[in-house]
């Protein structure tokens, strides 16, 4: 964290601008950052050890730098996060899950940074991405490596902890498990082989919930279809109340600046 | 082959340990954990290193309080940022005061169990965005002013402890302080709200420097000992006269009708402070003592069980890479090869 | 079950060329979280570009009761420094 990352991003009035489907690409992104940097910040003071206090912020704050700088390519960062209704977010439903309890946390971190890094490497790759999205994808690609292994290394301990904590492990990815069916949902803007990305994803997560002696949820949470997809702004019922508290203050003081 | 004398023979005696001690707290010279040190000052620093570390996890509250409701990004990086420096700093001076022979799990037991204490100004709430500035600029102010004094404490590691947090710290006035201007620039109401709140800070700030010098407890000894630098009086009076043009270049009052310029002096006067107000939060009837304290003990627990799993996977770890193998006859020591970038070998310098 | 997560020291590399400092400790319930937990704490404003953890209790001390006998006879060789030694005005490169 330097100064300059407190600082707004990028330069609004520099900042290199996306239309179209370019846009919407960087808004759904942004929005995924935004949302989960969130919901990781609500643990600030109520983690389970002080220093997961400090690892958790991190990534809230790497996320939250990475949905600024995303909604700097589409227009003002804060009408973007403050102004806009329920229906205009863009975000998959996994990132606006409540935190649950830290297994809960710790598997919405596996399978959202797990695909997160393996989209920005291929976002990296391809030059039929935006240019400002890949420039953005240089820097977001080691922060995401760095919550990916915070994600995997917990999972670890936690699946291969006590009995207790493999219990809440297992009901962790269940929980989550549900609403990753849209984590590979094609971004228009983004031309990958979202198809490809999804089975690279899955040989990961197989490859880490093993080593953790777990498994992919079996049984009636074995289906990850998602009803409505946060892609089309249908989101779930507890993104409201996020909304709410997000925006109160800055709703109350219309064209304030803070 | 025992023309060698006892050791005890040759091993100085307890007032040799005591001048030895004395002289090098006069010299300047700092004490480091393995040195002899007083009984009485080891529990002293054990004591307020305790302190101040609690103080910084119990002021994470009222300031996280505001995270999720933070009215721009910037801002709401600016405060994730600050609360996470003040777990970190937490830590280190949980880590100071380990080298005085307690863990950090002993202290923050006590801190549940209310038998250590925090500072108190952390028992009032944060009611607007406003107060989020006002703690940035005259709770962190009246801590900076407390604490750079303490970068030249005698026990080295408490010293070390907080020059690292006094430089991390510079940014938490400033943004509190940008974060002020920002609303008395701004509209009626927003203005409205960094007077309310420089209002309801300022006293409880005045009483972080603790009791007036003729009643406070420890200070005469702390002195000698140069743990403490300055007295509570003339520490506070050095934060008022640093608020004051502070201040009116925010175009705020501070709401104090006896504060003015002593030209005599050359220094301001100020009002009496409400110790009784001070005492009572002190005992732990401010407004949000019970509230912080069952924060902390309710992450605690919560988290035992994150705790005791990790402990439980290092030691299956162990065992696992103790067992023999098979494949490497003999050797029942024989490393796995790490999966991880820890060094290899041994730590050359 | 021990829920008491060890103590580690923390050594940070501040830039190449330079040797690892000691920054202070942590607590970790193993090596790789230590040295994941050392990155949050003690290289948030980019102080390191390298870090050791060390378990406390694996470094051995020397004893400050022990001062004299260990560091004191190093003080009367002052042949080994360079300044023990005259030269005579104008040679160069010694």
């Amino acid at each position: 964290m330097t100064p300059a990352d407190t600082a707004r991003s990028t330069d609004a009035a520099t900042a290199p601008r996306l239309t179209g489907e370019g846009a919407a690409a960087a808004l759904m992104l942004g929005d995924d950052a935004l949302i989960l940097s969130h919901r990781l910040a609500e643990w600030t003071g109520h983690a389970p050890a002080l220093e997961e206090d400090v690892a958790l912020a991190n990534i809230s704050l790497d996320l939250l730098g990475q949905a600024r700088t995303l909604f700097s390519f589409v227009g003002d960062e804060d009408e973007l996060a403050y102004l806009r209704e329920e229906r205009a977010f863009r975000n998959i439903q996994l990132v606006e899950q409540p935190n649950g309890d830290f297994a809960q946390t710790i598997a919405r971190q596996l399978c959202f940074s797990l695909a997160q890094e393996l989209r920005w490497t291929a976002i990296l790759d391809s030059a039929d991405c935006p240019t400002p999205i890949r420039e953005l994808a240089a820097k977001a690609v080691k922060e995401t490596a760095y919550h990916r292994d915070h994600a995997t290394e917990w999972t670890l301990r936690l699946g291969d902890g006590t009995e207790e904590s493999h219990a809440r492990m297992r009901r962790g990815m269940a929980v989550m498990w549900r609403h990753t069916g849209e984590l590979f949902a094609p971004v228009p803007g983004l031309p990958l082989d979202d198809a490809a990305l999804r089975e690279q994803w899955l040989t990961a997560l197989r490859a880490v919930l093993a080593e953790a002696t777990l498994d992919l949820p079996e049984g009636p949470d074995a289906d990850a279809w998602a009803a409505g997809g946060g892609r089309e702004g249908v989101h779930t019922e507890p993104f409201g109340f996020l909304l709410a508290e997000m925006q109160h203050l800055h709703r109350s003081h219309p064209g304030a600046t803070w | 082959m025992t023309t060698a004398p006892p050791a005890a023979d040759r091993s100085p005696g307890p007032s040799e340990w005591q001048s030895a001690f004395d002289a090098a707290v006069a010299a300047e010279e700092r004490i480091e954990p393995r040195d002899w040190m007083p009984d009485a000052y080891r529990a002293t620093l054990v004591r307020q290193i305790a302190q101040h570390a609690h103080s910084e996890i119990i002021g994470m509250q009222p300031e996280a309080n505001w995270i999720t409701r933070a009215p721009s990004l910037r801002r709401k990086a600016i405060l994730i940022a600050k609360v996470q420096d003040e777990a970190g700093h937490g830590l280190y001076l949980y880590s100071a005061a380990e080298t005085l022979g307690v863990s950090r799990d002993e202290l923050l037991d006590k801190l549940h169990a209310g038998t250590q204490r925090y500072s108190s100004i952390f028992n009032y709430p944060t009611l607007t965005w406003a107060d989020v500035g006002a703690i940035g600029w005259l709770v962190d102010g009246a801590a900076i002013t407390n604490q750079v004094p303490l970068c030249r404490c005698s026990y080295g590691p408490y010293a070390r402890a907080m020059v690292r947090i006094c430089k991390e710290e510079s940014f938490h006035q400033r943004q509190g302080y940008e974060l002020l201007l920002a609303l008395s620039r701004g509209t009626e109401a927003q203005r409205a709200m960094a007077q309310d709140a420089v209002d309801r800070w300022w006293w409880p700030s005045l009483m972080m420097f603790g009791p007036p010098d003729d009643r406070s407890a420890h200070s005469a000894q702390s002195m000698a000992w140069k743990i403490k630098r300055h007295s509570n009086d003339e520490l506070r009076q050095r934060f008022v006269d640093i608020c004051v043009p502070q201040a009116a270049s925010l175009g705020l009052t501070l709401p104090d009708p006896d504060l003015r310029w002593n030209e005599e002096r050359g220094r301001h006067d100020f009002g009496a402070i409400d110790w009784e107000e001070f005492s009572q939060v002190l005992k732990g009837n401010g407004p949000c003592n019970e509230q912080r304290i069952s924060q902390r003990r309710r992450a605690h627990e919560e988290g035992a069980w994150v705790r005791e799993a990790a402990s439980a996977h290092a030691a299956k770890r162990r065992a696992r890479e103790t067992a023999p193998t098979g494949r490497l006859p003999g050797s029942t020591t024989g490393r796995p090869a790490d999966r991880t970038a820890a060094p290899k070998g041994a730590p050359a310098s | 079950m021990t829920t008491h997560w060890p103590l580690w020291e923390v050594f940070v590399r501040s830039r190449r060329g330079l040797s690892h400092t000691h920054a202070g400790s942590l607590h970790a319930p193993d090596a790789e979280m230590a040295l994941r937990n050392a990155r949050d704490l003690y290289t948030r404003r980019g102080e390191g570009v390298s870090l050791w953890v060390v378990p406390a209790a694996a470094v051995t001390a020397s004893s400050p009761d022990e001062k004299d006998p260990f560091f004191e006879p190093a003080g009367d060789k002052a042949y080994r420094h360079p300044t023990f030694y005259a030269i005579p005005d104008g040679v160069k490169h010694l």
